[in-house]
């Protein structure tokens, strides 16, 4: 079990801080094009984010706000945006992941749609490398031993 | 106009699947055996779709995302992949079916987690297939790499470090193949295998194309479990659970087989790969050592599934050698052999699973006492057959595989691969004789004097339908598809092999 | 001679580092540092394969220059570095942590049964005897 650090300086500057941290893990998801990132990249930072919730306030206040059937789930829902992206392409008659063929559906020419396609599967690849690095580092720092602690 | 979307179907539904039943599998666990059953025979049913239409039309080109070759990532399915297609995923759909009893005796707790591992399992293989694009494949070897490790770890009690030892020598084999890519993108600028094998005949003069032929053939060895590279594979498929091992077992190596011969013939022209330099010879010797190695290991062991093992590497051992025969009749052997194998490692494995789960142990010095033909008549009948066919006995497929090979070896005028194959039929009769002696005569135990002379019935306690259904279709396969062996040939195989030679 | 070294320094760093993996992985019997010693035989790839999107004449790293608002001029090639590696490398590091994901999860199922992370001593110890298939 985590306990929580008894320090009230670490516990308040990092309540101050985890929501930039979050911000600034968002910027990073959607600008992957103009400067160093992308889906990856992001979700790692906020993945971070929540790792330094648990080592400031312990395992059971990080559970109380994400927990575990969360973190299964959303691994989950950034595939199903990537795929579902690729899937109405194949719907809308061109091949899979053939992004040009959103034009159809979004206000914008195939180059554009391009563009507005890539972004949804970074926000993807972003929600799922998030919710696996929580449940990596969960499962490896307690030793999967987090579902016998008592509630 | 779906018919044209089979190669992208083929992967995404098994994909879509494996995270939908991580996600159900938190509420309802009964619906995961019957999704997971979904999608393979909806991948099953595009395969067919796929051979199909390249029997009739030809070689299919799939762009992905739209983009043309040289720089977007491109399906090509040709005869040989179309083929080797419909066998991984008939096989995956049938050790699903197979597995539903075996899963909920080893492991009630974790049926959601293992369905969703094993269909992103399947899904890896078959991309592996279906890709024309080397560095496409390297992100799928490793997608059905780590879905193996974690199955594997599944298992019994000594599985957890068998998986470790394979995790290791698996990535090593992984990053070999990724050294050999990056070698030939750096000479050619392409990944695309097409591309690649108009680009690199002007360069088989620069060593850095040798040396990434090389890291190619190690890493490939690596992960086929090529004789002297194959040490992690008796102790991962031994203790795996059941369904599992039969699975690996019938496609994995098969499928990096089908890697190694398109590296050899498609992307380094079989000019490079036979005359510029010697490879074929090497991998010939090396792959009859292979064969005895693996036949005569076979004979002492006593667990039922690391015999199995030990056969499993002297059959990756005759696919190398009709590889490397470098004649038409050797290679149609090894593609032959490709399909016939899968079909009897499968058959043999689930058999060994069936043993474990009805008896609970898979000692063969304590068949003997079982009574096994009583007990399991069914069972031990697909268990004869499929024997019969790793031996080489007509008119099971493994008569016709070998068949091809022996005249490809005279062939070729290498009389010591043509003795070594049948010696090693020779080898395997001893193995499998071993176990069905003891399978089926009486035991050694006198009949004690004071329970009246007679001994008692021994009880039919087979085993359950859903195991023994997939084990018969797999029999019956083995023997249909030995009888249909040259029209297989003349369908399919003569195509898949090269044209040159 | 020299000059053999001191222009190919990538390549001999990436060798050097890809046997000191190497080394780690087959010599040393602690688990955590075969596994360690495969994560750095992967670094080692990634760093070579990285190196070689360089090229000659000042080339910057690319992200293109001036690109806030719409792109109005042409893209000339010569000045930015090939990020063709770079893409494929984003795939390895992702690969080769997963890798590493599953392997950790393997060794603490490993400890938590033999209580004991080196190979020999797991190999001698009493579990790993008892667990051999029943006679």
């Amino acid at each position: 079990m985590i306990r929580e650090v008894e320090s009230i300086i670490i516990q308040t500057i990092c309540r101050i801080l985890i929501p930039f941290i979050q911000l600034f893990g968002l910027y990073v998801i959607a600008h992957g094009h103009g400067s160093p990132g992308g889906g990856f990249q992001g979700g790692c930072i906020l993945a971070a984010s929540f790792v330094l919730i648990v080592v400031a306030f312990g395992l059971q206040e990080a559970k109380r706000r994400f927990s575990e059937k969360l973190v299964n789930l959303f691994s989950s829902i950034g595939v199903f945006i990537y795929a579902w992206t690729g899937w109405m392409a194949l719907l809308l008659g061109a091949n899979f992941l053939d992004y040009g063929r959103l034009s159809k559906i979004l206000p914008a020419d195939p180059v554009h749609a391009r563009y507005y396609g890539v972004f949804a599967v970074e926000v993807g690849v972003g929600i799922t490398v998030m919710a696996i690095m929580v449940s990596l580092f969960i499962d490896l720092v307690t030793g999967g031993e987090h579902e016998e602690a008592p509630e | 106009m779906i018919a044209e979307q089979f190669p992208a179907l083929i992967i995404v539904f098994p994909l879509i699947t494996a995270l939908l039943i991580n996600v159900v599998g938190w509420w309802w666990i009964r619906p995961c055996f019957y999704m997971s059953i979904l999608a393979l025979a909806v991948s099953f049913i595009s395969s067919i779709g796929i051979l199909n239409t390249v029997v009739t039309q030809g070689i299919i080109h799939y762009k992905l995302g739209g983009w043309d070759p040289p720089w977007g990532i491109e399906y090509v399915v040709d005869h040989l992949n179309a083929f080797i297609l419909v066998i991984v995923s008939f096989i995956g759909l049938l050790i699903c079916i197979y597995s539903k009893k075996g899963i909920e005796q080893e492991m009630p707790k974790k049926i959601p987690q293992f369905y969703s591992i094993y269909t992103l399992l399947v899904m890896g293989l078959l991309g592996m297939t279906v890709t024309g694009d080397a560095f496409n494949l390297y992100v799928l070897l490793e997608i059905a790499s780590l879905a193996s490790y974690a199955l594997i770890a599944m298992g019994e009690d000594r599985a957890p470090l068998a998986s470790f030892n394979y995790l290791i020598m698996g990535t090593i084999g992984a990053c070999f193949y990724l050294l050999g890519v990056g070698y030939l993108y750096i000479v050619t600028g392409s990944l695309n295998m097409a591309d690649l094998s108009e680009l690199l005949p002007k360069l088989y003069h620069s060593k850095a194309v040798l040396v990434a032929f090389a890291f190619f053939l190690i890493g490939i060895g690596i992960k086929m479990a090529f004789f002297p590279l194959h040490v992690w594979l008796p102790d991962a498929y031994t203790h795996a659970p059941s369904s599992v091992s039969a699975f690996v077992a019938g496609t994995m190596t098969k499928v990096v087989a089908y890697v190694l011969m398109r590296v050899m013939f498609t992307i380094f022209r079989p000019y490079f790969s036979i005359e510029l330099i010697p490879a074929t010879t090497v991998l010939g010797w090396t792959a009859v050592a292979a064969m005895m190695y693996g036949c005569v290991l076979a004979i002492a062991q006593h667990d039922l599934k690391r015999m199995l093992s030990y056969i499993l590497i002297a059959e990756v051992g005759y696919i190398v050698l009709g590889i490397s025969m470098a004649n038409r009749m050797g290679l149609t052997g090894a593609i032959l052999h490709i399909m016939n194998d899968a079909l009897m490692m499968a058959c043999l494995f689930s058999v060994a699973g069936a043993i474990m789960f009805k008896i609970g142990n898979r000692d063969i010095t304590n068949f003997r006492n079982q009574q096994l033909n009583k007990k399991m008549p069914f069972t031990m009948a697909a268990f004869t057959i499929t024997a019969l066919s790793v031996i080489g006995i007509p008119p099971t497929c493994g008569f016709f595989s070998k068949w091809y090979l022996v005249i490809g070896a005279i062939d070729a005028q290498q009389w010591v691969f043509a003795v070594a194959l049948i010696l090693s039929s020779l080898l395997s009769a001893i193995v499998f004789f071993k176990v069905i002696e003891k399978i089926y005569f009486k035991p050694r135990e006198p009949v004690h004097p004071d329970s009246g002379g007679t001994h008692e019935d021994v009880v039919m306690d087979e085993a359950p339908i859903s195991m023994l259904i997939p084990i018969y279709i797999m029999v019956g396969g083995i023997l249909i598809l030995g009888i249909l062996s040259g029209k297989i040939i003349s369908t399919v195989i003569q195509f898949a092999v090269p044209a040159s030679f | 001679m020299i000059e053999y070294i001191i222009a190919k320094y990538n390549y001999w760093a990436y060798i050097v580092l890809m046997m000191i993996g190497f080394y780690a992985m087959i010599g040393k019997g602690n688990l955590i540092k075969k596994l360690l010693g495969m994560n750095v035989f992967q670094w080692a790839i990634i760093l070579f394969y990285v190196s070689t999107s360089v090229k000659k004449g000042g080339a910057t790293i690319p992200i293109i220059q001036n690109g806030h608002g719409p792109v109005t001029h042409a893209v000339d090639v010569a000045q930015y570095l090939n990020p063709l590696p770079h893409v494929l490398m984003l795939t390895a590091i992702v690969v080769g942590v997963s890798t590493t994901g599953v392997a950790l999860s393997l060794a603490i199922m490993i400890y938590r049964k033999y209580k004991t992370l080196e190979e020999d001593e797991i190999l001698q110890s009493e579990e790993y005897e008892a667990l051999k298939p029943e006679e």
